[in-house]
């Protein structure tokens, strides 16, 4: 019983944003060296295991695109479950989270557009095929790029996050809709020869860069999200500062 | 080309997107520290901050 | 909700309301496009229902952002947000009010144009039908941008960044069900009951969203 009252208390001792700087003061110089390591082994063991018969070396290419591709969409369902909690629990950290986790989605998934550009290149003989899963990583590509200009477009932090909290989970449920309707479009569209970037099994020799790679970048994105949040917290502190130091300033005799 | 080139290519342009991140990420804060910093000279501290210095 | 159904259709086709501009566009729209990609009439008839397709999307898009704009500007916004009847109902049967004032404008001029494209009457009907049943779901989930970008000052491109994206299925089982009208092996009946059942589903969905965004943004 007391259990999970005790990991609720913990819970909501992160809403509390000076508990959550101070936290992330201790944690991030851990996270950053970890996710130094993780990309140190995984370069070595993607640079050392030996290259594909079929695709030959390109086949390092999927060592950082399927890792950013996986992440572009953790990262939406991170953004999801903080839209969760700032219109449901009403969770102070939570449009933090949602809107400093936006453009590190972005760049996750401009990583993934690039390098499966660069992978097509090669194995199509062109830069870009309408792909079903290329072009549905565009549309989510685009998808964030939205959301940044609303969370630019509007003045009010607090106002912006709940709006663009609907519009992250609208986005949410329909992107199933998106993947599926863009599979059946392309089975419509395009002979079915096409190469597939990941063959139907993954030899263990591939798997095991592939796997520390995809950790890697987990642990960078989760660094990186931590240290964006503290820079939006002092961001939206700094705004209250200079809105109280207007005010006080309007009245005399009562300075600061 | 070969494919050397390609495999470069898409490591490097993954190693720069992400070095904008963590640059973006890296000056935002220094920024936002000097802006603090600007303003606890100019007298403007958080209330709980003032509370706990002069109670 | 009736009279408020009335209203707004009342309000959107007089003088002002902005309904006929979005046929007008949609006939530029497809106008412009022979310029584009040459009058060769074996290619028209072939992308016709494409164009037909995207010419009415964006004509959609066009007027969304003034669907809660005008309440807002004026005022009654608030006055709907109070009522009794639950907000989503009222967001519903505005979407509803605007479809009939913009959206069905849309569906009857399109066999016009097919025929500017070189459509063969399969294809027209095809393409008339696909709109009818896919249009008011445009409707719906751009009722979602709209109420999102309601508190903007200038929402109106907006809108159409947001909704865009969202509205790629209802193009794509849209236009692949006409493609299947036209070509014999491929079968109608999937592609456009799909397309209903992305209907009723943004039905659901858009008015939920509009009406819980401009909750949140009134308060």
């Amino acid at each position: 019983m007391s259990e999970p009252s005790l990991a609720i208390r913990k819970f909501s001792d992160l809403a509390n944003p000076t508990r959550f700087l101070a936290l992330v003061a201790i944690v991030w110089p851990y996270l950053a060296g970890l996710t130094l390591c993780l990309f140190a082994a995984g370069l070595y063991l993607s640079f050392t295991t030996t290259g594909d018969y079929q695709q030959g070396e390109t086949v390092r290419i999927m060592y950082v695109h399927v890792p950013a591709a996986w992440l572009s969409m953790m990262c939406y369902t991170v953004m999801a479950l903080s839209a969760l909690g700032t219109l449901v629990w009403r969770h102070p950290l939570a449009d933090v989270s949602a809107k400093a986790a936006a453009p590190i989605g972005a760049c996750f998934t401009l990583v993934a557009l690039i390098t499966g550009s660069l992978w097509g290149k090669p194995m199509w003989g062109t830069w870009w095929v309408w792909d079903a899963r290329l072009t549905s990583v565009f549309v989510l590509f685009l998808m964030y790029l939205g959301l940044i200009a609303l969370n630019r477009a509007m003045d009010d932090p607090t106002r912006a996050a709940k709006v663009s909290a609907v519009l992250i989970l609208v986005g949410f449920v329909n992107i199933p809709i998106i993947k599926f309707s863009v599979e059946w479009w392309n089975t419509l569209h395009q002979p079915a020869s096409v190469v597939r970037l990941d063959g139907p099994t993954i030899d263990p020799e591939f798997l095991w860069p592939l796997l520390v790679m995809a950790v890697a970048f987990t642990f960078l994105f989760f660094t990186l999200h931590v240290l964006a949040m503290r820079n939006e917290i002092l961001r939206r502190r700094i705004a209250v500062l200079r809105r109280h130091a207007a005010r006080s300033a309007g009245r005399p005799g009562d300075a600061a | 080309m070969s494919h050397a080139f390609y495999v470069t290519a898409s490591y490097v342009a993954a190693f720069a997107v992400v070095a904008v991140l963590v640059l973006w990420v890296w000056l935002d804060h220094r920024a936002r520290h000097r802006e603090l910093a600007q303003l606890e000279a100019a007298g403007i501290r958080r209330r709980s901050a003032r509370s706990g210095e002069k109670p | 909700m009736i009279p408020l159904l009335l209203r707004d259709i009342k309000l959107s086709v007089r003088a002002g309301g902005g309904a006929l501009i979005g046929v007008l566009f949609f006939m530029t729209v497809v106008a412009v496009i022979p310029f584009g990609v040459g009058p060769d009439l074996n290619l028209l008839s072939r992308i016709g229902p494409a164009i037909l397709w995207i010419g009415a999307l964006l004509a959609a898009l066009l007027g969304l952002d003034r669907l809660f704009q005008a309440e807002r500007e004026d005022g009654s916004l608030d006055l709907l947000l109070m009522q009794e009847t639950p907000l989503v109902l009222t967001v519903f049967v505005k979407c509803l009010a605007h479809w009939i004032a913009t959206g069905l404008p849309l569906v009857m001029a399109s066999p016009l144009l097919g025929l500017f494209m070189n459509m063969d009457e399969i294809a027209i009907g095809a393409t008339t039908l696909t709109l009818l049943a896919g249009t008011p779901a445009l409707t719906f989930i751009g009722a979602a941008g709209a109420g999102i970008a309601v508190a903007l000052p200038r929402g109106g491109l907006l809108v159409s960044i947001l909704v865009l994206p969202l509205a790629i299925p209802v193009l794509i089982f849209g236009v692949s069900a006409v493609h299947a009208a036209i070509e014999d092996p491929a079968p109608f009946l999937p592609p456009f009951l799909v397309l209903v059942a992305l209907n009723l589903f943004f039905a659901v969905i858009g008015p939920v969203a509009a009406a819980a965004a401009l909750r949140l943004s009134s308060d």
